[in-house]
């Protein structure tokens, strides 16, 4: 149970090796967590990411396999950590950013990445909120993105999956409106990590520490929907309106 | 063919339940039996997610509410016979000592123990083993019943006594709803021959002259309890103590009706304030001003039931003036030896601008057998603080330290956030209550969220 001042007992994280995951959990208020699921494939990331979490004395962290395309094995492992003690929040974590270029040369790697971005998050998304309708409170927090506010000609299959997941994830807090349980949808433009190392650097570019007291802070607040960073909401409202021929002209 | 149910789907039972500070909400669907028999079928038909009894929500945090279970609000088990031969009174656990008051103080008798509200119902009572403004002498309100009926975990109809059956009663007292569902209860009243309380007023200049004075004097008065300005710097106070006045003090106006007994709310506080009515502006001018209206001394003024009893009943639903994030009221017991704790605490949560309009000190007398039951002799602060304030958690925390060193605790009933550890540490004998709990309900059908949080 989440207490009276915001302090959570137990998150699972599915998608165990991110970054702003973990960041986010290290950012969470601690003194009453008692449970940290990672959530993820098997790999050094998972590993990792709990070393890193229990090295900063985060009590109760354990890994769990877990595979975002392997949707029929969702059910079992999503009721299984549930049956276990309420969650009280869950970060969807998981994403691959691929390579625009190589996605358009072998489609089978853009079936990858929606795959794993929209289809796998649908599945996950979706046994999660039962589960959170069951127990009548807690929080999914999904990872969306800008890159899904508009299809960009330089990463518009990762930015559909992503507008995909962003919308569901919109629809699903919707759904569980009154329920107890919430949907915070998290769009996060450029982030310095694993997945983006290598790339040029954006305008705004931010740390996972940064996206994480962005989360932090909208969890408290029980906000639905934020930029990280912030200002980035007005950027992406002025780009949605800038018209075709010109957008599809931006250096972006 | 039927359309699929989805699993996303409301129902339209399902309520937002929080605690009266109004924290951490939780969704639960909320039935009203008609029936004993449809409360069996509720117990025996339960989810996994189990059942839990609501009175009137009068307990702070998130005693009476449980995420995705269903909640049972009693509010067709009303019923109320007095015995005025033997003084005692039998009732519906969804009866609200505001209800039992309106017919007994008519018919000459009070209710043993009231908390600081009559909004409470007597299943409320009884599961948070209230006490009032007696406890130093007469202890709490489960101290004075002599008969409950429960529907255990398994669905079976129990009367429960303290000679007949020790251990499920006194681990129902206190029990924070967990051993079952209270369906009645019989109490010993206070017989009265006035509805009027003789009261006793004066003004204190500080931590040491109030305490100084509860500790000399309150053995001489059934009821007493100080009111702590916890924003002034020599936290001042005023401290009223008293009895129920007998008739022969009454002016002859009085006398032609000394039972003559109403109990009307004046005020409610609207629904949304932008930041709280709760800010330091507002609760200088409160403090003050109750400080003010209170005499420097007076004795023996005849007070009104709801004036000496239930000052905070006059405004429904006052607890919206704090605004959206909520409150929640710290209240320790701590014996004599830790006298101190009081003013540490006060001090403590000023230094982080945590404000309080609300602040009670009042000395406790003995415990009684119930395992979880939070009186202890010596003495209990009770302190309201916005949730908002940045800093709360981590200086609460180092509070339930310095309170459980002292071999104090905390009250079950206004707790929102200690730790589970703080929990075991404080109450000892909660691994005794957790075995007469799982024998009454071996199927572990009632829980709340506070059960949770705490792993009772």
């Amino acid at each position: 149970m989440m207490d009276a001042l915001g302090e959570p007992q137990s998150v699972l994280v599915l998608g165990g090796s991110s970054e702003i995951a973990t960041a986010t959990v290290l950012a969470l208020p601690r003194a009453r967590l008692r449970r940290v699921v990672l959530a993820g494939r098997a790999s050094s990331g998972l590993d990792e990411a709990a070393a890193t979490l229990t090295a900063a004395a985060v009590p109760g962290v354990v890994t769990l396999d877990f595979d975002a395309t392997q949707t029929a094995s969702h059910a079992d492992i999503i009721d299984g950590i549930f049956a276990d003690g309420d969650v009280d929040i869950v970060l969807l974590a998981f994403g691959i950013l691929g390579d625009q270029a190589q996605a358009e040369a072998d489609p089978s790697l853009a079936v990858t990445m929606a795959t794993t971005n929209y289809t796998g998050a649908v599945s996950a998304g979706l046994h999660v909120a039962r589960r959170l309708r069951l127990q009548g409170h807690g929080t999914l927090v999904v990872m969306s993105s800008v890159a899904g506010d508009r299809a960009r000609r330089s990463n518009f299959v990762y930015g559909s999956t992503k507008a995909g997941l962003d919308a569901f994830a919109q629809g699903l807090g919707d759904a569980l409106h009154g329920s107890g349980a919430r949907v915070l949808v998290v769009r996060p433009g450029f982030v310095r990590t694993r997945m983006t190392s290598g790339l040029p650097e954006a305008p705004m570019t931010i740390d996972p520490q940064d996206v994480a007291a962005i989360i932090v802070s909208a969890l408290r607040k029980g906000r639905e929907t934020v930029y990280a960073p912030g200002p980035l909401r007005l950027v992406m409202a002025g780009l949605k309106s800038v018209p075709r021929p010109v957008f599809r002209r931006l250096p972006i | 063919m039927t359309d699929p149910v989805s699993p996303l789907a409301r129902s339209d039972d399902q309520r937002v339940l929080t605690g009266w500070g109004r924290t951490a909400p939780s969704v639960a669907e909320v039935r009203q039996p008609a029936t004993v028999e449809d409360l069996i079928d509720i117990i025996a038909t339960a989810g996994p997610r189990g059942v839990l009894a609501r009175g009137l929500g009068r307990s702070y945090g998130d005693a009476a509410q449980s995420g995705g279970a269903t909640v049972v609000d009693l509010a067709h088990f009303t019923s109320l016979h007095l015995d005025p031969e033997a003084g005692t009174v039998t009732a519906g656990a969804g009866v609200s000592l505001d209800s039992i008051l309106r017919v007994l103080v008519p018919a000459g008798f009070f209710v043993p123990v009231t908390p600081g509200t009559r909004m409470v119902t007597v299943g409320g009572a009884v599961a948070a083993d209230v006490h009032g403004k007696n406890h130093h002498v007469e202890g709490t309100f489960g101290s004075h019943v002599s008969a409950m009926t429960l529907v255990d975990g398994t669905g079976q109809v129990r009367t429960l006594t303290p000679e007949g059956t020790p251990d499920e009663f006194w681990a129902t007292v206190g029990g924070m709803g967990l051993t079952g569902v209270m369906t009645e209860a019989t109490f010993d009243l206070i017989p009265l021959t006035s509805s009027l309380v003789s009261v006793d007023t004066d003004r204190t200049s500080d931590l040491d002259d109030v305490m100084s004075r509860m500790l000399e004097g309150d053995d001489a008065y059934r009821y007493s309890v100080a009111w702590i300005d916890s924003v002034h710097r020599t936290h001042r106070g005023v401290l009223t103590r008293g009895d129920h006045a007998p008739v022969d003090a009454l002016s002859v106006k009085q006398r032609a009706n000394p039972l003559a007994y109403s109990a009307k709310a004046k005020a409610t506080v609207p629904a949304i304030f932008p930041s709280g009515l709760v800010n330091a502006l507002t609760m200088r001018a409160f403090t003050e001003a109750w400080f003010r209206k209170s005499p420097t001394s007076r004795h023996g003024e005849l007070q009104s039931i709801p004036a000496f009893f239930h000052p905070l009943d006059v405004a429904l639903e006052w607890n919206r003036g704090y605004g959206p994030a909520g409150f929640l009221q710290y209240q320790f017991a701590v014996p004599d030896s830790a006298g101190h704790v009081v003013g540490t605490t006060l001090k403590q949560l000023s230094r982080i601008g945590a404000l309080s309009p609300v602040t009670v000190l009042k000395r406790f007398g003995a415990t009684n057998p119930a395992p979880l039951s939070f009186p202890q002799p010596g003495w209990t602060l009770a302190i309201d603080v916005p949730a908002g304030v940045e800093g709360l958690a981590q200086v609460l925390d180092s509070l339930d330290e310095l309170v459980l060193s002292e071999g104090g605790r905390l009250y079950l009933a206004k707790d929102s956030r200690m730790s589970p550890a703080m929990m075991a540490a404080s109450y000892p004998r909660l691994s005794e209550w957790q075995r007469v709990r799982d024998a009454m309900d071996p199927q572990g059908v009632f829980t709340s969220d506070l059960a949770r949080r705490l792993s009772l």
